[in-house]
């Protein structure tokens, strides 16, 4: 193996390293394709063009901005503070069983294809985290602190990233089925129906299905926990203090 | 044939709105970086302003050139500490609550407008056309509708609350300054996937990998498949970077021709096995780091953190459903 093989796979240790030093992420991607474009001897003017036309290309990544007028004017006018009192308003609602219900939901129409019912801002940030987090507050009081407030909201974007991925593909040709397609025809195998490569997603949709929610029904348990640490932490301060 | 809601007009749209609050942030001066951060988002709402701009008067590979520098300043921007929170003008924690009471469960109705309208434009407006103007971008589909969805949101926003639309902007500045730099690096990353693209970094993945197989053993090398997916989706943050690379390096020759694999099971549960490496990865931002900057949490990576457990015990169950489903 020569260095020919080894040179374009120079900004995979870079990010690696990047990420784990905690520099900041815009800076060490393009450190990382500055090196590799460099690497395999690309010249800097055609390395700073595939850099203009990747990043004008991907702008349709950035339309999530136009959600956030709304999202900032409803909130304002305390949509959030609406979110968690009609969930106190429901007494079986407790974090879990909202996020589970959210979840079955989400992956039952994603999987229909309908992708863009929900989405992280859409729904996770001005819905659904409040929601699972209005519930947390109901049962423990407002002065939950911040950490055990933030690991319910990872929670809420982590179901909807986990129904999403894992029932996006079943029903309808999306992306990732044809891309499947192409490159299975591309290599000679054309034989395989896009419709059948959506199915054979329903095993790992399932087991998705049962290991999430899986996790959801201890979720409940485990922030108790952390309450009653917490609890514990801060009478033990108290009496140091008296 | 013309379009009424062009990705360009969207484009358009979000480049004035991101100048919007370039100049609130230029007047708030309970931002200690001001300046820097209102550059920051300058360039990049410069991007969407004139970028399709650039390209028609100085052909693509000036426009490309200028605008692959533009990125570099970006990154220097954020990557030397000069982007900075500010102060903005929120309504308190009371003045929500009364808010709050007078609008009760009305607050929900434009929120909820906005995945509705969304799927509903996908589904009645597609090839739908108005004396020969198309309603709807027919390219990008859903991100027209989205469009759509949030005009409608915004507009029955203001009717039930009374604010004005600068108010929705200058709300939303909070939340864009909050997202800060994570809502460019979905972009950065899709331009890194280029220049590895340009360099054949997969062909050099599929080599070394390559090394590492036994092609006489059946189950490793479905391992060595389903963990290569992963890995190499969590490195690309993107399953679809890493599906071709590792199908052609190991799928195809060692488990379809050299074992009789069955395709379909093995290429639909190969790619979900990417995306278990997408539910771990930094470099997936607009899944897992833009969410955890719209939540305000403390922690960055929180939402990779929860999603690890689920994402290496789905891993291990796709192995072996690989394993029994493509060799029945």
């Amino acid at each position: 193996m020569d260095s020919s093989t080894l040179l374009p796979l120079i900004g995979i240790p870079i990010v690696v390293a990047g990420f784990a030093l905690r520099f900041n992420p815009l800076l060490v991607v393009t450190v990382a394709g500055l090196s590799t474009g460099l690497a395999v001897g690309m010249d800097f003017g055609m390395l700073l063009e595939t850099f203009g036309e990747k990043f004008i290309n991907s702008r349709t990544l950035a339309t999530f901005l136009l959600i956030l007028p709304i999202i900032g004017l409803l909130e304002h006018y305390g949509l959030k503070e609406r979110a968690q009192a009609w969930i106190a308003s429901i007494a079986s609602a407790t974090s879990a069983r909202i996020l589970m219900l959210y979840f079955f939901v989400r992956q039952a129409t994603a999987s229909l294809g309908l992708i863009y019912l929900g989405g992280q801002a859409q729904t996770v940030r001005p819905l659904l985290a409040p929601m699972a987090e209005g519930a947390a507050v109901n049962a423990y009081g407002e002065d939950l602190p911040q950490h055990i407030r933030d690991k319910i909201k990872a929670h809420a974007a982590a179901c909807d990233n986990i129904a999403v991925f894992f029932g996006e593909d079943i029903f309808i040709a999306f992306g990732a089925v044809l891309l499947m397609d192409a490159f299975l025809k591309e290599n000679g195998i054309a034989t395989i129906e896009p419709l059948h490569l959506g199915l054979w997603a329903i095993p790992t949709a399932l087991s998705a299905l049962v290991i999430h929610m899986f996790r959801l029904t201890r979720l409940d348990a485990s922030v108790r926990r952390d309450v009653d640490a917490w609890k514990a932490s801060q009478s033990t301060t108290q009496q140091v203090n008296a | 044939m013309s379009t009424l809601i062009s990705i360009d007009r969207i484009y358009y749209l979000i480049g004035v709105i991101v100048m919007m609050l370039v100049v609130m942030t230029l007047r708030d001066k309970g931002n200690p970086k001001r300046y820097t951060t209102a550059l920051f988002w300058f360039l990049f709402g410069a991007v969407f302003l004139f970028g399709d701009l650039l390209v028609a008067q100085l052909g693509k590979s000036m426009a490309y050139r200028i605008i692959g520098a533009t990125v570099i300043l970006i990154s220097l921007i954020a990557g030397t500490g000069l982007l900075s929170m500010g102060s903005y003008a929120t309504s308190s924690q009371a003045e929500r609550v009364a808010a709050s009471e007078r609008h009760g469960n009305w607050l929900f109705f434009p929120a909820v407008l906005i995945p509705v309208v969304t799927v509903l434009c996908t589904v009645l407006l597609k090839g739908v056309s108005v004396g020969g103007m198309y309603l709807l971008d027919q390219k990008q589909l859903t991100l027209a509708a989205l469009c759509v969805a949030c005009i409608s949101a915004l507009i029955a926003g203001w009717v039930l609350t009374r604010g004005t639309p600068l108010q929705a902007v200058r709300q939303s500045r909070r939340l864009l300054d909050a997202i800060g730099w994570a809502a460019i690096l979905p972009l950065m990353l899709a331009m890194l996937g280029g220049v590895f693209v340009a360099a054949k970094t997969g062909n050099s993945v599929q080599q070394v990998v390559t090394l590492f197989v036994n092609p006489d053993n059946r189950f490793l090398v479905v391992a060595i498949y389903g963990i290569g997916m992963a890995l190499f989706t969590m490195i690309m943050g993107n399953a679809f970077a890493a599906f071709p690379v590792m199908s052609a390096g190991i799928a195809l020759p060692f488990l379809i021709l050299g074992q009789h694999a069955d395709p379909a099971p093995l290429m639909s549960i190969g790619m979900l096995s990417g995306y278990c490496g997408t539910l771990m990865t930094p470099m997936a931002a607009n899944y897992n780091i833009v969410p955890a900057a719209l939540l305000e949490l403390k922690n960055k990576y929180q939402v990779i953190k929860v999603q690890i457990p689920t994402g290496i015990t789905l891993l291990i169950v796709n192995i072996f459903l690989m394993y029994f489903l493509a060799f029945r």
